[in-house]
């Protein structure tokens, strides 16, 4: 049995045999030419030829897969039309002397390496995009035998990776899966398989060869693990865990669009933790009632420089806009500690969890974290947007926090911009101090939302990271529970809503402990909701 | 010549296929269409250079249109810009 750990793009299990991907090998090799007007023609009818066949890729891909994604043979015909491509490979041919296999490899080279060079990793991924076209010509150049895709029948596809058109040209409805070695979640094949709905593990390391083919194969989507001729026992295990996966996602279906309420009527706002606009649709398809931690972040760690107002209000404002009414609870930037932005200027930290971040820098530097507020209150016109502070160890801190929103609002007043007046503000508890603090922060805020990852690691003093502490490491340490409970209790008697929003709030075996300890909100990633809703709606707090 | 800046509000910035459709409404025109962002400059009628650029969302830049036919092809292209980016 061969083991292998990728990323995994779609969460499900699939066994199949396994087929690798086989090309027709091309030589490129470069050799002199005596006349390079032959290689020049060679090369504008090998184009023309491959403009052709795109063309036919793209009318069936619509048919097949829909216009956004055939419209990647569409970017490949503007690919092989555009002046740059072929000037580049003529001047080549002309200059070098060389044949025209040789000048459109080193372009499609040139090429690639320009859009791995970029900041992107979308932008990235399309060298892919040019080595493919390259590839297309080059294969009409050596005579023009393609690849047999009708040969991949219910199959589970091996490949280094896939070039966008192959992905496409393979007769999706009888692929069980894919296993790449190379590729990233951005690929074409990781995309495609994810709008599918197929098994995909990508970026495994490990190149296959010849031996593997025809072999059994284990896709599991879950872990991103593939077994290649799985022992009994695996294979065994595996078709279990597939059968409950399937009976799980059947049994998961039955509480969408259903209220969370417990037996005794105990009703729970169920909410989703996002990271970027991109999670948006998973919101929305697993069924959460709001985002309970919008990580803001993003914002920053996506930019090369400090995001405009007027950027963050679009995204904000979109956010919204897609919610259609629900709330969306922001928390204001938190970089530092592991997330670092070079144009930040932080300077370099012994201890950077415990150092310059989130609510320091804001408070350090009020001016950006004005920027942020007047977009966050400028967006929240359009929907039910909160603000959240995060690392909070004192009321000082929230006074001075909000006095730099009141400043904002107040601007805004004057220019007569609108805003949502009744706008809730609250704060993460995820120190200590913040918990134990929570009688009087209750006092100057309208929640309070538990971020049980950074209660825990402060509460213990144990760096998460550390495999080397997980002997020393519970997750379920009474302490942190005691804080969690007091800061629950706390938040009620001054009459505000208290959630979690951290990994423990996703934890199956604590949702009862949770809810009698009073939480009135719960937020997880988006794949929890439905299984945190099932276990909810299965609690009777009135029994024992 | 016609001049006009345009800011991308699109969360996925100047992508590939968006890029493509670029392209091809500035191909519709005899003008030369250059685009700038801060000092870099491309055509704005060749997808590699268009896509070069990297243009996230937030980032401004400036079209310049300059032919026979600049005036149609400057408001074209300023309104497709706003209606897809």
């Amino acid at each position: 049995m061969l083991t292998l750990k990728g990323k995994s793009v779609f969460a499900g299990i699939t066994i199949g045999p396994l087929a690798l991907f086989h090309r027709n090998t091309i030589s490129t090799a470069s050799h002199t030419v005596e006349n390079p007007e032959v290689e020049v023609i060679r090369f504008q009818k090998a184009r023309d030829e491959s403009i052709e066949q795109l063309k036919g890729l793209y009318d069936k891909a619509v048919q097949k897969v829909g216009e956004e994604q055939a419209a990647v043979f569409e970017v490949h015909q503007m690919m092989l039309e555009d002046d740059d491509y072929v000037d580049s490979v003529e001047e080549k041919i002309r200059n070098g002397k060389i044949n025209a296999e040789a000048a459109v490899d080193q372009t499609a080279q040139e090429l690639a390496d320009m859009f791995r060079h970029m900041e992107d990793a979308y932008m990235q991924a399309r060298a892919a995009d040019v080595l493919d076209i390259s590839r297309r010509v080059e294969q009409q150049l050596c005579g023009g035998a393609g690849i047999d895709f009708s040969k991949y029948d219910h199959v589970i596809i091996a490949a280094d990776d896939l070039a966008p058109s192959e992905t496409l040209q393979l007769d999706t409805d009888r692929i069980l899966g894919f296993v790449t070695s190379s590729g990233s979640t951005n690929s074409h094949t990781a995309i495609l398989a994810r709008t599918l709905g197929i098994a995909a593990v990508v970026n495994t390391g490990n190149q296959l060869h010849n031996d593997v083919d025809g072999l059994m194969a284990i896709i599991d989507g879950l872990t991103g693990m593939v077994y290649i001729d799985p022992d009994e026992d695996t294979l065994s295990q595996m078709r279990i865990k597939q059968q409950e996966e399937k009976a799980c996602k059947a049994r998961l279906e039955q509480v969408r669009h259903v209220p969370t309420v417990t037996r005794d009527g105990r009703v729970i706002k169920l909410f989703a933790n996002i990271g970027n606009p991109g999670n948006l649709p998973q919101v929305l398809a697993n069924d959460a009632e709001g985002i309970g931690l919008f990580r803001s972040e993003f914002l920053y760690l996506e930019n090369s420089d400090y995001p405009t107002e007027e950027q963050q209000f679009e995204a904000y404002k979109k956010t919204l806009e897609v919610l259609e009414g629900k709330t969306a609870v922001i928390r204001t930037l938190d970089i530092g500690a592991d997330k670092q932005v070079d144009y930040f200027d932080l300077a370099p930290e012994v201890n950077p969890a415990m150092g310059m971040r989130a609510i320091r820098i804001c408070l350090t530097r009020p001016d950006l974290f004005k920027t942020q507020l007047r977009a966050l209150c400028r967006a929240s016109a359009f929907g039910k947007l909160a603000i959240m502070f995060p690392m909070i160890i004192s009321v000082a801190e929230v006074r001075k926090a909000k006095k730099i929103l009141e400043e904002v609002q107040i601007e805004l007043d004057e220019k007569a911009i609108a805003y949502d007046k009744d706008m809730e503000v609250g704060i993460m508890v995820e120190t200590p101090a913040s918990a134990v603090m929570s009688d009087e922060l209750a006092k100057e805020v309208d929640f309070f939302s538990i971020g049980s990852n950074d209660l825990t690691q402060y509460t213990l003093a144990i760096d998460r990271q550390q495999t080397a502490l997980d002997a020393f490491f519970d997750s379920h340490h009474p302490a942190v529970l005691r804080l969690i409970q007091q800061t629950i209790e706390n938040g009620h008697k001054a009459g505000i809503w208290v959630g979690i929003c951290g990994e423990l709030g996703a934890d199956l075996t604590l949702t009862e402990t949770f809810l009698r300890m009073g939480v009135d909100e719960l937020s997880v990633s988006p794949p929890a909701v439905l299984p945190l809703r099932e276990k909810i709606r299965s609690l009777d707090l009135n029994k024992a | 010549m016609k001049k006009f800046e345009f800011t991308i509000t699109d969360p996925q910035g100047i992508h590939a296929r968006p890029a493509g459709l670029l392209v091809k409404e500035a191909k519709k025109y005899e003008s030369t269409i250059q685009v700038f962002k801060g000092a870099r400059k491309g055509d704005l009628k060749k997808i590699f250079t268009v896509m070069a650029l990297g243009v996230k969302q937030g980032e401004a830049v400036t079209v310049q249109v300059e032919g026979a036919d600049e005036e149609t092809a400057a408001a074209a292209i300023e309104v497709f810009l706003r209606e897809n980016f």
